[in-house]
């Protein structure tokens, strides 16, 4: 394999290549690793998983991989801005309502009501703001740009006044906690407690039909591999910089004349218009949509995932969440009673002990040889710098 | 009339509050820790009351015993979780907060296997079952007693803190941890104690709310969020501001839902809670320091 990725690095066609100024970029090592990266997600997620996979658990891949959407978001705004934010839920489940909202108007006849709210009888016309998620042109855009808007608004208002850190995390969950509680208190326009269920028309698909179904799951797949993108580019960019700038040294980055507080905020938004289309891909593979399922519990199961991947890693939140999540329900179908044991085990495993998550176990275990050859000090790379926070 | 009515639910959801924030604002303020492990020390608190009861006849004994040993019982399960874990990340506060959440979690479990996952009621004694009428208003004595419970556990910590020696020390490594270390203060038993008495006051706020409903597993996570918005609110460390923000925070809750209903109610005050801190954003009252935000 080696010797082959050699001769590859040293085929004069790749010279040539490199020097071409069009397509020089695009061959640089660099490039060459991301790409070759993607192609083996892309074969992972579209080639391996549909045939090794029943259908059954396809479907659940599906679900993970919506969390993982999430959690890349995560990744951005925690790992790499240290917002913690306990609230992804609140923006999980806009996205996830709103797909919910117009899968359930497309379902339902012209003129007639949606079931549920014929059940409950609470109204006896459409709300005048489900009116426009009828069409997919409202719909689609809203369940990124209701998030990110919601979450720049609230943001920009609280880091401005240099509310971070721990206060952040707090209102972030009181937040979650607030929109639950408001979604079962409208019953008759929002389903309450049971939510919007039995969603089986996806743009004039058939839900019921699992041939789509494996559609929804390939275009869920599509949407993660250009969610990390995006991720990648933003953590890569000089923006990204400036976001760890800005977690690791917040007063410095005042002072040499950027805003914090619009570079939190617009992390903050870009997490939030991850998890909205996290949400909306869970109502897509999933069908229904709860409170129950957006509510704090959720959302700090969200973080689970992300902290044990490797929070300020690229690939380490979305790889993180699908092993937490699969292994979640693996242990939950086999010991039923003890899965919350292990949930919270992790919690404490990883948080205390592997700050950095498993995407640092080799670092960490580098440290604990290089402490223990006494040779040379632990070249450790500090992947964990959200974990020093700034003490001002 | 229905005002009062309302003005005192609030009253006393405030008292709830108040006895949940006290020992967080308490930990917060000294150690930059977040104990989301509060709700379940609470829980405990609460089985205190069932398990004595399975023991005791007498419901007030009871109740006045539960005090005490939910006090000591909450706080020895804080006092462990502080020396295993917690010590280790007293310069990282968010990650406190998920690994007390991981403890609460572990906890929740724990009592769902011991005491099963249904809902367990309490005897109130006879004395609390019944309402003191004042002029032409009825107040329940259950929320009376809470009230009295949640001033009194304000008032041993203020005088606690004003004219004992522990009270110095922690108020010293409050307000400078190193200088208080230099002076030959122990600061890590110190913090160990300010563990202990935090978290045993959730065991006492636990015992409290068994005289309003019954107790599950899972009923510290319905106060824990409310109790961390009083802390945020109200100044960390600060118990003026716990205090005055804790009764702020319940009348405010009860008055919005007699208007609008409960479930806009927690948005509205959630928003309340945003403009608010636009105004104080350290909260109500803060520690003045010269360092940066």
């Amino acid at each position: 394999m080696n010797a082959m990725l050699e001769k590859i690095k040293t085929h004069p066609m790749l010279a040539k290549l490199q020097s071409n100024p069009y397509l020089g970029r695009v061959f640089r090592p660099g490039p060459i690793r991301t790409m070759s990266g993607f192609a083996a997600g892309g074969i992972l997620l579209f080639l391996i998983a549909p045939v090794v996979l029943s259908q059954f658990r396809l479907e659940l891949l599906g679900k993970y991989l919506a969390f993982a959407i999430v959690a890349s978001g995560i990744g951005l705004a925690w790992g790499r801005g240290g917002l913690l934010t306990l609230g992804q839920g609140v923006f999980f489940g806009i996205g996830a309502y709103a797909m919910a909202m117009h899968l359930k108007l497309s379902q339902t006849p012209d003129g007639q009501l949606p079931d549920f709210m014929q059940l409950y009888g609470e109204v006896d016309r459409l709300p005048a703001w489900w009116e426009p998620f009828r069409y997919s042109w409202f719909a689609i855009p809203a369940i990124i740009i209701v998030p990110a808007a919601i979450a720049y608004l609230l943001g920009a208002m609280i880091f401005r006044r240099g509310v971070r850190g721990a206060y952040f995390a707090i209102l972030s969950q009181a937040l979650a906690a607030a929109l639950a509680i408001f979604i079962v208190g409208q019953q008759g326009t929002t389903g309450g407690t049971n939510g919007l269920t039995n969603l089986n028309n996806f743009f004039g698909y058939d839900l019921d039909d699992p041939v789509n179904r494996r559609m929804v799951y390939f275009i869920i797949a599509g949407v993660l591999l250009a969610v990390i993108a995006i991720t990648r580019q933003l953590m890569f960019s000089r923006y990204g910089e400036l976001l760890v700038a800005t977690r690791d040294a917040y007063q410095r980055v005042r002072f040499l004349g950027y805003n914090p507080a619009r570079v939190l905020s617009v992390a903050f938004a870009v997490s939030a218009a991850m998890a909205g289309l996290g949400g909306a891909a869970f109502v897509s593979i999933v069908g229904a949509i709860n409170p129950a399922s957006i509510d704090v519990v959720p959302s700090i199961a969200f973080i689970i995932g992300v902290a044990v991947g490797g929070r300020s890693t690229l690939l380490g939140p979305v790889l993180g969440a699908v092993g937490v999540a699969w292994f979640g329900t693996a242990a939950s179908e086999a010991y039923p009673d003890s899965w919350q044991y292990i949930q919270g085990g992790m919690f404490i495993l990883v948080v205390a002990f592997l700050p950095g998550g498993l995407a640092t176990l080799p670092a960490a275990f580098r440290a604990i040889k290089g402490k223990w050859d006494d040779r040379k000090p632990p070249g450790a790379p500090s992947l964990s710098g959200a974990v020093q926070e700034a003490s001002a | 009339m229905i005002v009062v009515n309302q003005l005192f639910t609030g009253i006393s959801f405030g008292s709830l509050l108040l006895l949940i924030a006290l020992g967080l604002t308490l930990i917060f303020g000294q150690m930059n820790v977040i104990n989301m492990a509060q709700g379940e020390l609470f829980m405990f608190g609460a089985y205190t009351v069932y398990v004595l009861q399975l023991f005791m006849t007498s419901a007030g004994l009871s109740l006045f015993l539960a005090l005490p040993v939910a006090f000591v019982v909450s706080g020895l399960i804080g006092l462990a979780m502080e020396v295993l874990l917690i010590r280790r990340l007293y310069e990282r506060p968010l990650d406190t907060l998920l690994v007390t959440w991981g403890v609460a979690l572990v906890l929740q479990q724990f009592a769902r296997n011991i005491f099963g996952a249904t809902n367990k009621q309490t005897k109130a004694p006879e004395w609390l079952t019944g309402a003191v009428e004042i002029g032409q208003f009825s107040f329940p004595a259950s929320r009376l007693f809470i009230l009295a419970l949640a001033l009194g556990s304000v008032l041993a910590l203020s005088l606690t803190f004003k004219f004992t020696p522990l009270g110095r020390r922690i108020r010293a490594v409050v307000q400078n941890r190193r200088l208080a270390a230099t002076s030959g203060i122990p600061t890590s038993r110190v913090d160990r104690t300010t563990f202990f008495i935090g978290c045993g006051l959730a065991g006492i706020a636990g015992v409290a709310l068994t005289l309003l409903g019954a107790i599950g597993p899972t009923m510290g996570q319905s106060y824990i969020v409310d109790a961390f918005l009083v802390v945020v609110v109200g100044g960390i460390g600060q118990l003026k501001g716990t205090v005055i923000m804790a009764f702020a925070i319940g009348m405010a809750s009860a008055l919005i839902e007699y208007q609008v209903g409960p479930s806009l109610a927690k948005v509205l005050v959630f928003i309340g809670i945003v403009i608010f801190l636009q105004w104080r954003p350290q909260g109500l009252f803060s520690q003045q320091t010269r360092s940066l935000a």
